[in-house]
């Protein structure tokens, strides 16, 4: 057979299952992304109804209502927010530079053999399940912050009303904090190397070239440039620790007391739910648990609005047109 | 504006040419024997050469001949290549610039560097000017020092009405005097120059290089170009490196160095009669 009679009919059929495929990809995607639309808005819509016999109840005053108390059928929610608020802002307040360090060593210092290896041990911490952490902390961590850093916290800065009395069991707030540094860290430290190696070589190099060392390049260029991008991966790991449930559940302790020391124990959202849920009692108690659980859905999604919008309309690399 | 172009470097080279000698004109640095290698790739081999005080001194070669490799040994940027070699010696007044103690950050203080491609910080045009002062803890009038560096990169008229803008919405030849006017606020000693004007057009070239003519009076200026018309307007001195190949390896050499009008109408080696007539590169 001749080349040239066959060419053409060949092309026009590659041309056509191109197409097809564009407009199957077209779809498929398509497809995908409504199914999560849908996906969010049945989870939404499930949890709000179910918690409707508690929000017809106790109303919005639930929100900063103190008592939990399933005998007398009073509940609220307060004491949970604020467990989920302290422990995830001392996590973010601990985790934050911890991880925005070993990011910039990760990228900017660390010699090249070393980059990988702590590279992929960073990684590998975030690969432990939540579980098994959650179980580290009951044996090990726990007791340890119980009778060592708490001890010493108090006696060096017990002035300030953070650091109260010590815990005996290391089952505490302060225990659950340092359990969500723990998942945060490898969140925000690999985010953050990736946006550190995203900054323009050329635009160090000028830093370096005026006669900035590398610390001065790093604050002065590195950081500001990729600041919106550090500041919604916080928010992520924010997301992250709020919404935590099984580790925070083992190492938390349980309770409904607002104060301001971080050692006693306490309860999150996430961890009364995932603690009380099978046990709940009665209608009320389990529809009040989804009401926890509405608020929770309602943080984590402003959480990952808010780190969007950061990333869109800040971000300093891509120039001024904002 | 032609005419300028024309007739200084002819003068200068005059002067250049009367007292070149090392002993008359100071020299700047005074460098023996570079070879630079990145791995096992050898970038240049055996420069000898000086650059004197207060002359427009240009590198021209092929592509790849090892002008940015050169011109970025001056000021120690090599050093942040990961395997980058640099062997021979480079004198820098008087002194080793890679002897032991000599602090790598301090000389590149002293001696800045601009970019083949702009490379203005995502902050506002004052900040980008202001931010090695800043660093450097020149901190005193630093309206005044921003405004000074403005003017000598002649960018002052452009942009004196809105210093707070981004510097990423000026154009691209704006954006490589921006980045002139930052160099030149440090007041290092001197400046180096790599391509500066490869990206740009030719007005904002020739805006360029009536600002190198300025500059000239009170830095010493290097300049690597690909342009020859452009080395031969500008500089006083002229280096042409070429790539050396032979059956195993190829480096970049250096072939003549020469006051800009012998290089261009006279030049002592057939290499350089090659690339400047056009017969090659
Ligand atoms: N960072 C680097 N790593 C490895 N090789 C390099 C590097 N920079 C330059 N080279 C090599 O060195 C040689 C000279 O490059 P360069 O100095 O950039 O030449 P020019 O500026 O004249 O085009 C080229 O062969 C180039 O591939
Ligand atoms: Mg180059």
């Amino acid at each position: 057979m001749s080349a040239v009679p066959t060419t053409s009919p060949l092309q026009a059929r590659r041309r056509l299952r191109g197409r097809l495929g564009d407009l199957s990809l077209h779809g498929l995607t398509l497809a995908a992304a409504l199914a999560c639309l849908v996906l969010v808005g049945a989870i939404a819509w499930k949890i709000v109804a179910l918690a409707g016999p508690s929000f017809d109840r106790f109303g919005l005053g639930f929100v900063t209502a103190r008592a939990w108390d399933p005998v007398k059928h009073v509940f609220g929610a307060l004491p949970f927010i604020y467990g989920t608020a302290v422990s995830s802002l001392v996590a973010l307040v601990i985790a934050t530079p911890l991880a925005i360090a070993i990011g910039l060593y990760l990228s900017e210092l660390a010699p090249r053999g070393v980059r990988g290896i702590v590279g992929s041990l960073v990684e590998l911490l975030a690969a432990i399940p939540s579980v098994v952490l959650g179980l580290w902390g009951i044996l090990v961590l726990g007791p340890f912050l119980a009778h060592h850093v708490e001890p010493w916290l108090h006696s060096t800065l017990g002035f300030i009303p953070l650091f109260g009395d010590p815990q005996q069991t290391g089952q505490g707030l302060f225990t659950a904090a340092v359990i969500l540094t723990i998942m945060i860290v490898p969140i925000v430290a690999s985010i953050s190397r990736e946006l550190f190696l995203g900054v323009p070589s050329d635009l160090e190099e000028g830093a370096l070239a005026l006669g900035a060392t590398r610390w001065e390049m790093v604050r002065g260029v590195i950081l500001p440039a990729t600041r919106s991008g550090i500041a919604a991966a916080v928010i992520l790991g924010l997301g992250r620790a709020v919404g935590e449930a099984i580790a925070v559940t083992q190492v938390i302790g349980g309770g409904t007391r607002i104060g301001w020391s971080l050692f006693p124990p306490a309860d999150t959202l996430a961890s009364k739910i995932a603690s009380s849920y099978q046990g709940a009692g009665s209608g009320i108690e389990t529809s009040s648990l989804l009401y926890l659980a509405a608020i929770l859905l309602v943080l984590g999604l402003i959480a990952n609005l808010i780190a969007q919008v950061i990333v869109r309309r800040f971000d300093p690399l891509r120039g001024t047109r904002e | 504006m032609t005419e300028s172009f024309t007739i200084a470097p002819v003068i200068d080279v005059a002067q250049v040419t009367q007292d070149s000698r090392p002993s008359e004109r100071e020299v700047v640095f005074d460098i023996h024997d570079l070879t630079v290698s990145y791995g096992r790739v050898t970038a240049i081999s055996g420069v000898d050469l000086q650059i004197h005080r207060n002359v427009i001194t240009a590198i021209i070669g092929p592509s790849g001949c090892g002008k940015s490799t050169f011109i970025r040994c001056l000021n120690r940027m090599n050093d942040l290549v990961p395997g980058a070699r640099i062997e021979g010696q480079i004198l820098y007044q008087g002194s080793d610039l890679y002897a032991s103690g000599v602090d790598p950050v301090e000389i590149r203080r002293r001696i800045g560097m601009v970019f083949q491609k702009a490379n203005p910080f995502p902050k506002s045009i004052y900040d980008n000017v202001a931010w090695g002062p800043r660093v450097l803890g020149m901190r005193k009038e630093l309206d005044e020092r921003v405004e000074k560096a403005l003017r000598s990169a002649a960018l002052w008229d452009e942009v004196k009405d809105r210093l707070k803008k981004n510097a990423l919405s000026l154009s691209g030849g704006q954006q490589q005097r921006l980045c002139i006017a930052r160099a030149i606020a440090v007041e290092p000693e001197v400046l180096l120059l790599d391509e500066p004007a490869s990206a740009l057009d030719p007005i904002a070239t020739s805006a360029i290089e009536d600002l190198m003519h300025q500059l000239k009076r009170e830095y010493t200026l290097v300049i690597v170009t690909h342009n020859m018309q452009q080395a031969a307007r500008v500089a006083d001195l002229t280096a042409f490196f070429s790539l050396e190949v032979d059956e195993t390896r190829r480096s970049g050499v250096l072939v003549e160095y020469d006051a800009t009008s012998k290089i261009f109408t006279n030049p002592s080696d057939k290499r350089t009669e090659d690339y400047v007539t056009g017969r090659f590169g």
